[in-house]
């Protein structure tokens, strides 16, 4: 069979139509992506300038380039913003701590048991993210388990809760977005050659030297994606704050989102979305710079 | 006991977190059997019926049914397009490749929020409403970037020796991807659907802002939570966390098993 095709392998050799196929091959993909996600982009950027037509009905805007809408929209939302990212921090540092150590056993102390542990990892997922969030507010609740045992041993007052705080919607997306941590950092300490953890302990390293000369430092890039991939979801995120939290815990998605549809406030919306994607985007290149430079240290 | 302590620490501090990953799956599967009324908040009693029953509250069943639709629709155009562009990027030198590993990696460092939002503005600027194809748009959007990266991996831990010893053995270049790189990079392709469809299942933030007034699983739980979410969704959450993990489960014994065939044959 292989024989009989023999004469056509020449014929495959790279030539004008060999160069077109990566092309073929990226193009309904790529233009999928520039019609959905570049296009909106870019009209997104076009609505942010526009401003109410006057004496029209709500929702309706023309274009007149206010660049002010920027400055309206952060000043009267600065609050929101700093919170969104002071909350992103923390659930993605808690979400770090939880996530390295248990990566680690994972992936040097599982044994047999290793792909067995990882599907574990996953398995929350596969419920609906909203109803274990919801499952949260409710065991976390007033008439929950955790605050009426709480109660009883008199360790909290009669009014004292814990959902509806801060603590609650900071808790709520560590929770949701930990699988994002961990399986980027168990990647990178999986690829680990264990020879090289041998070496450092030949070279009379203690279990900590060895971690942090040698552990630690091959797994950044493990480390840089999980944060990455916790941070950004978490910093646009407004569904945790809406079931967690109170109105005094409101982040910038809850704005973005009641500015669309409650007020149909689409340019300040959209200068809100557009300031929001440039400060995530300038803070990750940032961080992958130094995160880049520390590595080479 | 001190020593003990100390050498399974991280142990102890991996099996914490198990429990604290998996407290609210239980909890959910929980007051899937509660015997509640509408609001399913306060443990009343042991019953079967929710689950005999699983389209008896309102609604719950036509938006579980959209759900699956629009999951299968965006998984099967995201993992079709995202594998093309995997092999582009995995098996060609082109020219503007930098350019298209940036258009990858740009929707996954956008929040949810600004892609659904953006979607909408636009959706509305040209006078489209937003209804199940639009989500459907939406999902394979934000599917492609993860079927990209799943499956690029997957091509990329291939051993080039295999393919070459399809060519030295005069296999063409369509018998040689045909019959040697397809059937070696197929897993791959099966984990990126897999995770386009529950990514695609799951969505509520971007779904929320281009379906319009179809309703998704996601959009009736959100809904139904300021009132309290019937039992019924329970059922659902519960039994796709089953199905799902069954699926996965079976494909590890699976290819377990064919390692094993594979290790004794030679």
């Amino acid at each position: 069979m292989a024989f009989a095709h023999a004469g056509t392998a020449t014929a495959s050799k790279p030539g004008r139509a060999g160069m077109r196929i990566p092309y073929l091959l990226l193009l309904p993909g790529l233009l999928w992506l520039f019609m959905f996600f570049i296009l909106p982009l870019i009209n997104l950027a076009e609505t942010s300038t526009k401003t109410a037509v006057a004496g029209g009905e709500t929702g309706s805007y023309e274009q007149t380039f206010r660049l002010q809408n920027y400055v309206d929209a952060f000043s009267e939302n600065s609050a929101q913003f700093s919170r969104s990212f002071i909350y992103a921090l923390l659930s993605t540092l808690l979400a770090l701590a939880i996530s390295y150590p248990l990566a680690y056993a994972i992936a040097f102390k599982s044994g047999k048991y290793k792909n067995i542990l990882l599907v574990l990892v996953i398995a929350p997922f596969f419920t609906s993210f909203l109803l274990r969030t919801i499952a949260w507010k409710q065991i976390l609740g007033a008439e929950g388990p955790v605050i009426s045992v709480l109660r009883t041993l008199h360790l909290i007052g009669a009014d004292t809760s814990i959902t509806a705080t801060a603590f609650a919607v900071v808790t709520g997306m560590t929770y949701n977005f930990l699988p994002f941590m961990t399986l980027p950092i168990y990647a990178s300490l999986e690829r680990i050659d264990p020879r090289l953890m041998e070496a450092s302990g030949d070279l009379y390293a203690n279990g900590l030297t060895t971690f942090r000369r040698v552990t630690f430092p091959l797994s950044m890039p493990g480390v840089v994606a999980g944060t990455l991939l916790t941070f950004i979801p978490a910093a646009g995120d407004y569904v945790n704050a809406q079931i967690l939290g109170n109105p005094t815990t409101k982040m910038i998605g809850n704005v973005i989102d009641s500015r669309f549809f409650r007020i149909v406030d689409y340019p300040t919306a959209a200068a809100l979305s557009f300031t929001l994607m440039a400060a995530i985007l300038i803070l990750v290149t940032v961080y992958i710079r130094r995160a880049g430079t520390d590595e080479l240290v | 006991m001190t020593r003990w302590l100390s050498k399974n620490l991280i142990r102890i501090y991996a099996a914490l977190a198990f429990i604290y990953l998996f407290i609210p799956v239980a909890y959910t599967m929980a007051f899937s059997f509660n015997d509640s009324g509408k609001r399913n908040l306060i443990w009343q009693g042991f019953t079967f019926k929710n689950w005999l029953n699983p389209c008896g509250a309102p609604e719950v069943c036509t938006a579980l049914g959209n759900s699956i639709k629009i999951g299968f629709l965006a998984t099967l155009f995201a993992t079709v397009l995202g594998t093309m562009i995997a092999f582009a990027l995995g098996r060609y030198s082109f020219r503007g490749r930098s350019a298209t590993n940036l258009l990858i990696f740009l929707p996954m460092a956008t929040p949810e929020i600004v892609l659904g939002a953006s979607l909408l503005a636009m959706f509305l600027n040209l006078g489209i409403n937003p209804g199940f194809w639009t989500t459907v748009i939406a999902h394979v959007m934000f599917c492609i970037s993860f079927v990209v990266v799943t499956v690029k991996a997957r091509i990329a831990s291939l051993d080039p020796k295999l393919e070459e010893a399809a060519r030295d053995l005069y296999a063409t270049e369509w018998q040689t991807f045909r019959r040697v790189t397809l059937p070696l990079v197929a897993p791959g392709i099966a984990a990126a659907a897999l995770l386009a469809f529950s990514l695609s299942f799951d969505d509520f933030i971007i779904t929320n802002f281009n379906s319009g007034t179809v309703n998704t699983f996601p959009k009736f739980v959100w809904v139904s939570s300021a009132r309290g979410v019937p039992a019924q969704a329970n059922v659902i959450g519960s039994a796709m966390f089953l199905i799902a993990l069954a699926i996965v489960i079976s494909a590890q014994i699976y290819s377990s098993a064919k390692a094993r065939r594979l290790q004794k044959k030679h």
